[in-house]
């Protein structure tokens, strides 16, 4: 083979773009692309969300601002007296939306926790099947799932014949929980929510286990850390997206279920989700309707966001 | 035979320490984390255990004895039926939509560098963040304002609604994890963009979609809440049931839902036994 | 713009692959600079370089896979810059293999034929798997093989279409040190068997000496030097390009004065001497280097086999078996390294005085500030 190549290193001289891609955009991998494709193809998508998300949420401000009956029709008066009705009205529900929610988000971690450790770190080759029996339940409809707590925590059901042999009613009494059966109080209506957000919680969790290296655990063992230490210095701080994930993908549609509440509770205690329920369903005010639905979203928002910031971390989606 | 022997104390068998308390805080966490998973599957055997009852009133909450009624006749309560297969019909039309939707758009997010992307992010995990009294009520007063008539198309359009960012999310994971040297070695190999796409990239990407759309359906057909708030007089399953509470609650409810939970059971069994199939 | 019609500028272009005035800019960042490269047709060269200096990015315009942003690339005369890359007559074999995982071993290799509706495809594949002596393996999928067989695959699926260049992007990186080696003479074996064109990148000089015809020596999107792995090493003509190919000792001298094709060097008041044209610059100051493996070690006062004499004290030994690499401090705290074979019967240690000496033509000559140039490139040992 001849050796022969002419070489010159490094001259400049002008040339012109030889190819009529160079100025264009290319897509991630270097793989030349067309500029406007990725609009193209987000455009269905994006339009879908700004007429079916978007735009219901300006509708939906501006609802709330309207005044009116089915009968008579409504119209856009920018009575904002509505939120202050809205609010005064129904703060008890208000509240109570947020404290079960809050609870329940609590009761959930506390049991979502062990299981998404055991699934991540001691489950081994029955970590796939456990994942699926995690899901699997989900795949009965949510409203009948929680009409079978109705039927576990029915007054003459064997549950709470147990739970009263013990005495325990009688404590749960005292406290101001049960009022001599669990049904139609807020016990079961957290109870309720608890369970059927549940993978929410646990799923996210076992995503942020499963990538903690089990060497920092042989490590922490290793600089006399007991095992209490152990999960709070190192596990604990190294689950947090996980437990910031699956406590906002727990408590925001908790707190605006109205389900569980329905099913499982009183009448004389209801949430926000009932009551928009009712008003836009049963007494047709839209307008409070729309100002408790907004006032509810923002509320959320707020919560969310002073959460996300004290958490520290920011990876949602 | 000469050995060669230390000099010294022999060296006793020192076996590890195992405290009664290292054992129990080992598999206490196991423990509590089986009682969960246990915790779990409570409601469903309830669910499924009532399927064979044959209550004496109106409502299925006490067990009176074991029969075969409501899986002979899962038709026989007005409306159930009817409620099921509209269910169906919009599952399976949603699901279409938003997979195709997503999908466009999951490549788009996917694939591209362009501006905008974080705004369209953004706008992608919003209804996913939404509680759904809030989507529910606001579709409403969009379709009041509007003027169009509650029913199949407006359940169908919410529906649509909140499953295109689920699709978004599970394809663009999928694509995400796909090496995308693959497509340069097949335009390298002389395939055009649209040989690579339909040669490499979507069988690759395909498992994803599937998921997306199975996530899909079972999310519409579930849906209570903004089905609810946008159905008119249309009644689908889950309103079916919402409505039966209070009124009568059949056994075949509890059928129907030990069917979904067979069916979707053999479903993912059969996926399963496919993918290991496939590798052989 | 260039074209293929354009004619004086295709007449020195080759039936090979050739490189004109090539640039790639990512942002700021300028990845490769103006290069120019011919590689003739049939012969197997190597870029070679350390990572980042834009040795894969000029192979990816080659391929297709990225634009460049001035310059052009011409196969067999004709201008294949504005091609996709599914319409260049070129084929990459990819530093991950890239095999498709949901397709066999047999369509993989057959993919690129069947896009081009090719004849007879069977027979094609087959002999290609034939070459490399996995036929056997035809209908498992790429998971099912073992890296160093991924890689024959790999080869086989772009070679089957015989193109005319074919990119190879660091292909070995991936393989241990025993197939590695393994699978150098097996590339080497194929491309002289084929005859096609292969452009093989690199960061492994020992690789690329080993297998190439030519190397371009590649460093910050330059060309640094181009040649025969003999002539690179034997002659580098830059700081960087000695240290990156091997060893070599730097030490700074003073042009005493030129003897028709001999110059002659002051080196701490020591006379040296080399040849006037393995020097690259015309100033006093010079900076002459040796291999450590041209100097011959011996006691002071026996007779010395080179022409250029330097006495020291040996400051440090380290015995590697085939050799002694000793390093030996001159009266002017200057150190030279001296590989020396281990065929003396005496072994030599720290703090014995010796003389060394090496013959004037295996020097060269840089230009001054050579030295702090590769130290500051972290290759100077």
């Amino acid at each position: 083979m001849s050796v022969v190549a002419a070489a010159s290193v490094a001259h400049q001289s002008p040339t012109d773009p030889a190819g009529s891609k160079a100025g264009k955009s290319t897509s991630m991998d270097g793989v030349p692309g067309r500029r406007l494709t990725p609009y193209f193809l987000l455009l269905p998508a994006f339009l879908a969300l700004l007429v079916f998300y978007i735009l219901p949420t300006l509708t939906l401000a501006s609802t709330s601002l309207q005044t009116g009956s089915l009968e008579e029709g409504y119209s856009l008066t920018w009575r904002w007296a509505t939120y202050g009705d809205v609010i005064t009205q129904y703060w008890p529900q208000f509240r109570r939306s947020f404290v079960f929610a809050a609870v329940a988000t609590v009761l959930a971690l506390l049991i979502a926790y062990p299981l998404a450790y055991t699934i991540a770190r001691k489950a081994g080759r029955y970590r796939n099947l456990m994942l699926a029996l995690v899901v699997a339940p989900f795949f009965t409809s949510f409203l009948i799932r929680t009409l079978a707590w109705r039927q576990i925590l029915a007054d003459h059901g064997w549950a709470v014949q147990i739970f009263k042999a013990t005495g325990l009613m009688q404590l749960t009494d005292w406290l101001g929980l049960t009022q001599g059966r669990v049904l139609a109080t807020p016990i079961a209506v957290i109870l309720g929510l608890t369970y059927n957000f549940l993978p929410f919680m646990t799923l996210p969790l076992y995503t942020s286990l499963e990538k903690i290296d089990p060497g920092l655990l042989q490590a922490s063992d290793d600089l006399y850390a007991n095992a209490w230490q152990g999960f709070w210095k190192i596990t604990w701080p190294l689950s947090l997206p996980g437990v910031v994930g699956g406590t906002l993908l727990t408590f925001i549609p908790a707190a605006g279920d109205y389900v569980n509440q329905q099913f499982l509770g009183s009448t004389a205690e209801t949430m926000t989700g009932n009551v928009i329920d009712s008003l836009a369903l049963q007494q047709r005010n839209y307008p409070s309707a729309a100002a408790l639905s907004l006032v509810l979203m923002v509320a959320i928002v707020v919560l969310v966001a002073i959460y996300v910031k004290r958490a520290g971390t920011d990876e949602l989606v | 035979m000469a050995t060669i022997t230390r000099p010294g104390p022999t060296r006793q068998q020192v076996r590890p320490q195992r405290s009664p308390g290292r054992w129990i805080r080992e598999h206490l966490v196991t423990f509590f984390g089986l009682l969960a998973l246990i915790y779990l599957f409570v409601p469903i055997f309830v669910v499924v255990l009532f399927s064979f009852n044959r209550p004496t009133g109106r409502f299925n909450y006490t067990w009176v004895r074991f029969s075969l009624d409501a899986w002979s006749h899962p038709c026989d309560v007005s409306g159930l039926c009817d409620s099921l297969l509209i269910s169906l019909k919009i599952g399976l039309l949603a699901t279409i939509a938003a997979t195709i939707l997503g999908t466009l758009a999951a490549f788009a997010l996917g694939r591209h560098r362009f501006q905008g992307r974080s705004v369209a992010n953004l706008l992608i995990f919003l209804p996913m963040a939404t509680p759904e009294v809030v989507a529910g009520s606001s579709l409403l007063t969009l379709f009041i304002n509007i003027g169009v008539p509650l029913g199949q198309l407006t359940i169908f359009i919410a529906h649509v609604m909140f499953c295109v960012s689920f699709v978004i999310v599970t394809v663009k994971a999928r694509l995400a994890g796909m090496d995308p040297r693959l497509e340069q070695a097949a335009m390298d190999l002389y395939a055009n963009k649209t040989q690579t796409f339909l040669r490499v990239t979507l069988p690759l990407v395909f498992p994803g979609i599937v998921s997306a759309a199975l996530l899909s359906f079972s999310l519409s057909f579930d849906d209570f809440i903004i089905t609810n708030f946008n159905a008119g007089s249309t009644v689908t399953f889950p309103m079916f049931v919402w409505g039966a509470y209070q009124r009568a609650l059949p056994v075949q409810v509890n059928v129907i839902g030990t069917g979904m939970l067979l069916v979707t059971l053999l479903l993912v069994g059969l996926a399963r036994l496919l993918g290991t199939r496939r590798k052989q | 713009m260039s074209t293929a019609t354009d004619v004086p500028v295709q007449q020195d272009l080759g039936t090979g692959l050739a490189i004109r005035s090539l640039s790639k800019n990512f942002g700021d960042f300028t990845a490769v600079d103006s290069i120019d490269l011919s590689v003739p047709e049939g012969s197997f060269f190597a870029l070679l370089g350390p990572s980042g200096c834009g040795k894969t990015t000029t192979l990816r315009m080659v391929a297709g896979l990225e634009q460049p942003t001035a310059g052009a690339i011409y196969i067999g005369g004709q201008d294949i810059s504005g091609m996709r890359p599914y319409q260049r007559p070129t084929n990459t074999v990819f530093q991950n293999y890239a095999l498709f995982p949901h397709m066999t071993i047999f369509e993989n290799v057959a993919f690129g034929l069947r896009r081009r509706k090719v004849d007879d495809v069977r027979t094609k594949v087959m002999e290609m798997l034939e070459l490399v002596e996995l036929s056997h393996l035809a209908n498992r999928k790429p998971t099912q093989l073992s890296g160093g067989q991924q890689q024959r695959i790999a080869v086989v699926r772009a070679l089957v279409n015989r193109p005319k260049v074919l990119l190879l992007d660091e292909p070995l990186g991936a393989l241990d040190l025993k197939l590695r080696r393994q699978m150098q003479l097996e590339l080497k074996r194929i491309q002289t068997e084929v005859g096609i064109t292969f452009i093989h990148v690199t960061h492994d000089q020992e690789e690329a000496m080993t297998m190439a015809d030519t190397i371009a020596v590649m460093n910050k999107g330059h060309v640094e030097q181009l040649g025969a792995p003999v002539d690179l090493y034997e002659n580098p003509h830059s700081a960087f390009v000695a240290g990156f190919l091997g060893q070599s000792n730097l030490i700074s001298a003073k042009v005493v004065s030129r003897d028709h094709d001999v110059l002659v060097l002051d080196f701490e008041g020591i006379r040296l001497t080399m040849p006037a044209a393995r020097a690259r610059t015309t100033e006093a100051d010079i900076e002459i280097g040796v291999r450590p493996e041209k100097i011959q070690i011996t006691d002071p006062g026996q007779p010395v086999p080179g022409d250029n004499t330097v006495d020291g004290i040996i400051i440090d030994a380290s015995f590697v078996g085939v050799s002694t690499q000793y390093l030996v401090r001159t009266k002017g705290d200057e150190e030279l390294t001296v590989f020396s074979q281990n065929t003396a019967t005496t072994q030599r240690r720290v703090g014995d005085h010796v003389t060394l000496s090496w013959h004037p033509e295996h020097t060269f000559g840089l230009r001054a500030g050579s030295y702090d140039e590769a130290v500051a490139a972290e290759i100077a040992t």
